[in-house]
């Protein structure tokens, strides 16, 4: 099928009305949400939906993220096609039940708007939300635009029923950079979205009372790990899922997705990996540098978990020197959560890049397409001279120019 | 016709004609409350049920994988949220309803069951919000007045005056030194259907609160006392005698709030009120109030259950919300 065959129009949207234009149309059973900023938007948007029939949903205004999580769990274990959504503290409170939704294999979609964690106290973007949880069993995808944040929500619906996989999928957006932002969406025709998604089948559903089955029961010693090794592998499986989901989806609407992309990287001697909003703002620095004859390129992570480290490997090992940039800390440790997944990656390599991690852009801190431009020059100096290999620091930050 | 056919056949025959739904074989202790309440208020109504239960004594004793003693289906997502768990699952009840994938005249009852710490503490802001959005569920708070899962530690639910792990009497304490929150009236507060508190000895009524509770449209909440051997300290075939006597002693008295009027369901005359000291001596975690030291203690408790008491008879009938 060709792309031409499908219907779509362009709409300006934010990327919260794009994330509540994909809601729409994957139309679920039930949604349970409490509003937090800069998630607000978007649930505004789908309430209006539902107080006007253009969904089935039914829109369970819960007490908190907690419950917000919880009333999820219950209703995707009821057999409903459930969402929610959150960003930053009301991800964190949700955690305790993030990771109950994982390990009862509950295909559970959840847009974050991605904000910076308190305490101080702040509403803007970084990931230390998401990252908080990285470990949680989640698969985790980051939005560049407005567009992905929209595509990307299509695809976890596929991604996360699928039997293989029986995982609950988030997918990131900037807070307030991407999330309150108007751009240009390409939004399909309803009827070729839902043909996509296709129909839910549940497993064992609590609402089949002829075949009960308990969910959550007490798992000790001799079964625990059991579940867990398949909860693993649904994990593993999930890498081709994502491929052939991406591939899929390429086919039908025109927008292809891997796990990452590769923006001149090709023949690049200088490599940078981002995710998010920055990408974007990263791919402007490229083309600036590429103009004045500078072999740089930019690896645009997309999904970070499942870690796509073999194809990260391939894409990254020719460079001289590669710059990773974390939109949020990791104390204590070597550098921020998306350096420690691509050093350990590099790790067999014999001849590997040289390699710097820069902590940027925490609690909205911009970085502007110059900032990007002179962390190119910073790496190319790095290469040359061997200073700050492997580093890891602040960068943006008062005191650290 | 034979004249047996004739006779109405008793309540108690009926139940013990019902479908178990809590299996034997799980692993309560002998003598468990908790078990003989859940039992009890299953029997209340002869439609499909979906149970979701907060982390204890009964879920963590009846689902040890790979066996489950539940017959129906049943959802243990952690311990603070058994109430916006089942909100979730009967949300989705009503949505698959209304789209026609599940048929328009299927029937189901949604049961929450927690105990008193996963009710009065750590789950009671999970609770009031379902009870606040008004979802068709019936929360039941299996009341053995401590956490006991976790090995006897004081919540909010514990009485004044009793040892656990966490307010131990010593030298300087006489046990738990607050009186315990009153869970109905803050349930009844959210203008629900039903509330009752009720009593594991008192059978008869159990059922028929449980029969009411599930009938109502919108949440319905019981609270049912279930005595626990173990922290309670007494030996296990005296559960539903104690049962009784918390509420012949007038401790815990039944009662009801039926679309906002209280009622008693079971008033105790004068002559018939026994003692707080019945109910005291009846359970090592009283014994320490019995040393000389704590006299006022006792007699604080019996002035608090009395003007508790005359406060019940007084509001008996009223429309209190």
């Amino acid at each position: 099928m060709t792309t031409a065959t499908v219907k779509k129009i362009r709409r300006a949207f934010t990327g919260n009305e794009a994330g509540a234009e994909a809601m729409r149309q994957i139309n679920p059973d039930v949604a349970a949400v409490f509003p937090i900023t800069p998630q607000t938007e978007l649930m505004h948007a789908f309430a209006s939906f539902v107080a006007n029939g253009k969904v089935k949903t039914e829109l369970v205004m819960v007490e908190s993220e907690h419950s917000a999580m919880s009333a999820t769990v219950g209703a995707s274990a009821a057999g409903a096609r459930a969402m929610t959504a959150t960003s930053a503290n009301g991800l964190a409170l949700m955690w305790e039940i993030v990771y109950i939704a994982a390990s009862s294999r509950l295909p559970i979609v959840m847009p974050i708007i991605n904000r910076a964690l308190s305490g101080p106290i702040n509403i803007h973007c970084d990931h230390s939300d998401m990252m908080g949880c990285r470990d949680s069993g989640w698969i985790q995808m980051f939005s560049e635009n407005s567009q992905e944040e929209y595509d990307n929500l299509i695809q976890a619906i596929r991604i996360a029923e699928h039997p293989d996989v029986l995982l609950p999928v988030m997918v990131g957006q900037d807070g307030f950079i991407i999330s309150h932002s108007l751009e240009s969406v390409e939004v399909f025709d309803d009827e070729e979205v839902r043909d996509f998604i296709g129909e839910y089948h549940p497993k064992n559903p609590l609402l089949d009372t002829d075949h009960p089955y308990t969910f959550g029961p007490l798992d000790l010693q001799d079964y625990y790990m059991e579940h867990k090794r398949q909860q693993h592998q649904g994990m593993q499986n999930a890498r081709q899922v994502i491929l052939d989901t991406g591939k899929e989806f390429g086919e039908k609407f025109g927008h292809h997705y891997s796990n990452f992309e590769e923006f001149h990287l090709e023949d690049a001697e200088i490599g940078m990996i981002a995710l998010g909003s920055t990408a974007g703002t990263a791919k402007v620095a490229v083309e600036n540098l590429r103009e004045q004859g500078k072999k740089v390129g930019l690896l645009k992570l997309r999904v970070f978990r499942p870690f796509p480290f073999k194809e990260l490997v391939e894409a990254v090992k020719h460079l001289k020197g590669l710059i990773v940039l974390d939109r949020s800390d990791s104390f204590g440790a070597m550098g921020g959560p998306v350096f420690l997944d691509v050093s350990a990656s590099l790790n067999n390599l014999t001849k590997k890049p040289v390699t710097r991690n820069l902590i940027y852009g925490l609690g909205g801190r911009d970085m502007k397409v110059q900032d990007l431009e002179k962390i190119f020059g910073m790496m190319e100096k790095t290469v040359k001279t061997g200073k700050g290999a492997g580093s890891s620091q602040y960068y943006g930050a008062r005191g650290d120019d | 016709m034979a004249k047996t056919e004739m006779k109405k056949k008793r309540k108690i025959d009926i139940m013990a004609e019902m479908p178990e739904r809590l299996s034997s074989g799980h692993r309560l202790c002998a003598g468990c409350g908790a078990s003989i309440a859940a039992r009890q208020i299953l029997r209340g109504t002869t439609d499909p049920v979906v149970i979701s239960c907060a982390t204890g004594c009964l879920e963590v004793a009846s689902t040890i994988y790979p066996y489950t003693a539940w017959e129906v289906p049943f959802i243990h997502n952690a311990f603070e949220n058994s109430a916006a768990t089942i909100s979730g699952v009967e949300a989705a009840f009503r949505s698959l309803k209304k789209q026609g994938k599940i048929p328009k005249n299927k029937k189901i009852k949604f049961v929450a069951f927690g105990g008193d710490g996963g009710t009065y503490d750590i789950g009671i802001q999970s609770l009031s919000g379902a009870l606040e959005r008004g979802h068709d569920f019936v929360y039941v708070c299996y009341d053995n007045e401590a956490y006991m899962n976790t090995g006897i530690q004081r919540s909010s639910a514990t009485p004044f005056g009793a040892f656990t792990n966490t307010s131990p009497a010593g030298s300087c304490s006489f046990g738990k030194s607050q009186f315990r929150k009153d869970l109905t009236m803050i349930c009844a507060a959210h203008h629900i259907p039903y509330a009752a508190q009720a009593s594991i000895g008192y059978w008869q009524d159990l059922v028929k609160k449980a029969e009411k509770a599930l009938a109502v449209e919108g949440p319905a909440f019981l609270l049912v006392l279930a005595p626990c051997p173990r922290g309670w300290r007494f030996p296990m075939e005296k559960t539903v005698e104690i049962g009784k006597l918390a509420v012949d002693t007038c401790f815990w008295p039944l009662y009801e709030i039926e679309n906002g009027v209280f009622k008693l369901t079971k008033k105790i005359p004068d002559k018939k009120k026994k003692p707080i000291t019945e109910w005291l001596k009846s359970q090592g975690r009283f014994k320490h109030l019995f040393e000389e030291c704590n006299e006022n203690v006792i007699e604080e408790i019996q002035q608090k259950i009395d003007e508790d008491w005359q406060r019940y008879l007084k509001t008996n009938g009223d429309k209190i919300f």
